[in-house]
């Protein structure tokens, strides 16, 4: 059985009221950081559990803390990214419904540690109602003293609230959410410079994901270097996953890091297996934007060894045979799954949310999703393969922010690794206008097979 | 809401205030951090974000019509012409695809005899396909103002239809 770390209690009854949370151990690492330690001792602590940034990039989040610029007189603000929009990720949504207190406590502890006296929660639009549990569970740490004026009779003052989005991917982006917050449209900005010397009102401001600010509690609980016992090397503690797709138990888990991928994908306190007793073919491990990893890739590395849930071994092999943990938005394809149909989807995605700043993502990403629906529904070219790998290659690396690549990376990848299932939609053109699953995917399964 | 002109948008008393509190929560000077949430509380009380609409918004935070204009076009929540009194928005991203909802969204249009953007005619339902909503693993799914309906099934889809018809409130947003 994986340790947890987090979800510990979140089965236990009444856990999103503060009596509860308060009685099975919370806020116990506020007592502590504020009774017993500096704030630098925290950001310390950070830094030993060599904790990383859970939203996708996987920045060590200690290191992005000492970036905070602090200038004499200049107020300093700490963010809470709860945009969760990206496709197949649904844990920090879970995390603030069963435990919003947790993140709270996070919130404060952080907000300590880089000396903020005003945060902020931004959560996407479409979770309004996430957004009054946590406006309730905010009430009641105000009521109970853990915000406000002088905490604990400490001398931390912290005011937090909560401002929703509205629909815009986009706003995941920290300079894009910063953008949002400020009341304008989620355009993200050049870096340089960067949020921890101009962030929100061009003052020092850090942004870190929903799951990675509540794994500040049980480093301060535990020590940094408890925490960093937990996985496997730099891959230290635990991640929530959120699985999805074909596979028997959908749902959020927390994994120690470094338990195998088939453990997590046949397991039985895991995803269970594949849904009606279908094969694997194929599994985007971290979201929508991370590489698709072909069935032969998934449990195992190109090397032959086993494929691990960590970041290091989800990418072993780049992109050229790796993907990425990304934000742990792990997507399973059955046999029956049309790889065309799902990198066009994900395209049309892309496209609808491109903020359309950067010509290479706002005109790219419309004419990859032309080229793949004209290849889905029968009407595509051979040389459209090429031009979609070629579109991709324009515009990744040549966008402001990472939205480009994210777009790039699942159509390069789809492509590498089921080019005959893109041909095959070429040659076969009636047949992939019934949308037949089955068949298209039947004749490419086999050739992987053999 | 029909013939909006600017003199008769106002919000009432508990919103005024709401629009207080919500402002009181950045520092003095940056009210327009509130926005975005006072634009959905005026989508949910004025049924959509007219031009008046958008500019009551811009005097009640005293910013330019300009800077109301330009969010209320951004963002995918906002509607900036009439829509029904429900809004059920289907997610059709990955996850959700591959789970069926290209068959719940031709369920519901069929059901209401509309497709995909457009509103029925007694102005109750507007079927709209979105982009993910965060509930991949609660596939396919659909949102009603802010509530999730999740496993969505035919029998589910009558249901919810034969309960939002009778009691048609699903589309307040930002309000209690």
């Amino acid at each position: 059985m994986s340790r947890k770390l987090l979800l510990n209690n979140v089965h236990v009854e009444g856990i999103h009221t503060y009596d509860v949370y308060r009685k099975t151990g919370g806020y116990a690492a506020v007592e502590k950081a504020l009774k017993s330690m500096t704030p630098e001792e925290v950001v310390e602590e950070v830094k030993k559990s060599g904790l990383r940034g859970r939203g996708g990039a996987g920045f060590p989040t200690g290191m992005k803390w000492s970036f905070i610029a602090k200038p004499e007189g200049v107020p300093r603000h700490f963010l809470c990214n709860a945009d969760e929009s990206e496709p197949g990720t649904f844990k920090d949504r879970y995390l603030m419904e069963k435990i919003p207190h947790l993140l709270i406590e996070g919130m404060i502890l952080s907000s300590f540690a880089l000396g903020c006296e005003q945060s902020y929660i931004y959560i996407r639009g479409e979770y309004m109602y996430v957004l009054r549990i946590l406006e309730k569970a905010i009430a009641e740490a105000y009521q109970n003293g853990w915000l406000g004026k002088n905490i604990k009779g400490s001398g931390f003052n912290l005011d937090l609230s909560v401002s929703p989005g509205a629909g815009a991917y986009i706003c995941g982006e920290e300079t894009a959410l910063i953008e949002s917050l400020e009341g304008k449209r989620g355009n993200p900005r050049m870096k340089p410079p960067f949020p921890a010397i101009q962030g929100l009102w061009q003052r020092p401001t850090v942004v870190n994901n929903v799951e990675t600010i509540c794994a500040v509690v049980p480093i301060v609980n535990e020590g940094g270097e408890a925490y960093a016992g937990v996985g496997i090397g730099r891959s230290t503690g635990t991640k929530l996953i959120s699985a999805g797709g074909n596979i028997n138990k959908p749902g959020v888990y927390e994994i120690e890091m470094g338990i195998s991928v088939e453990e997590f994908i046949y397991g039985d306190q895991y995803c269970g297996g594949i849904k009606n007793g279908k094969k694997l073919k194929a599994c985007v491990p971290g979201g929508s934007s991370v590489p698709i990893l072909p069935h032969y890739l998934v449990c195992k590395t190109a090397e032959g060894t086993d494929r691990l849930m960590s970041y290091e071994s989800l990418a072993e092999g780049g992109f050229a045979t790796g993907s990425m943990l990304g934000s742990g938005g792990f997507i399973v394809y059955d046999e029956d799954q049309c790889i065309v149909r799902n990198t066009w989807n994900f395209s049309r995605f892309y496209h609808h949310e491109s903020c359309g700043q950067c010509s290479p993502c706002r005109e790219g990403t419309g004419w990859m999703e032309k080229v793949l629906h004209r290849l889905e529904y029968g009407h595509g070219k051979i040389e459209d393969i090429d031009l979609l790998w070629d579109i991709q290659r324009k515009i990744e690396g040549n966008t402001i922010c990472p939205l480009g690549d994210a777009a790039a990376w699942p159509v390069a990848a789809a492509i590498r690794h089921f080019r005959e299932e893109f041909e095959w939609h070429v040659k076969e053109p009636n047949a992939c206008t019934t949308r037949n699953y089955g068949l298209v995917t039947e004749k490419v399964f086999e050739k992987v097979n053999a | 809401m029909e013939n909006q002109n600017i003199e008769n948008i106002q919000f009432p008393k508990e919103l005024l205030d709401e629009v207080q509190r919500i402002t009181s929560l950045f520092p003095e000077g940056k009210q327009k951090s509130a926005l975005i949430r006072v634009l959905h509380i005026a989508q949910a009380h004025f049924g959509y974000l007219s031009a008046p609409v958008m500019d009551y918004v811009a005097r009640l935070l005293l910013i330019q019509p300009i800077e109301v204009y330009e969010v209320a076009t951004f963002y995918s929540m906002y509607d900036t012409q009439p829509v029904g009194k429900v809004k059920l928005e289907v997610c059709r991203t990955g996850p959700c695809m591959i789970e069926g909802a290209e068959k719940i969204v031709s369920y519901i249009e069929k059901k209401l005899g509309i497709k995909d953007g457009e509103t029925t005619e007694d102005g109750i339902f507007t079927l709209k396909t979105v982009e993910c909503l965060g509930a991949c693993g609660y596939a396919p799914m659909l949102q009603a103002g802010e509530k999730f309906h999740e496993h969505l099934t035919e029998e589910k889809v009558d249901v919810l239809i034969e309960q939002y018809r009778l009691n048609p409130v699903a589309n307040y947003m930002g309000q209690e």
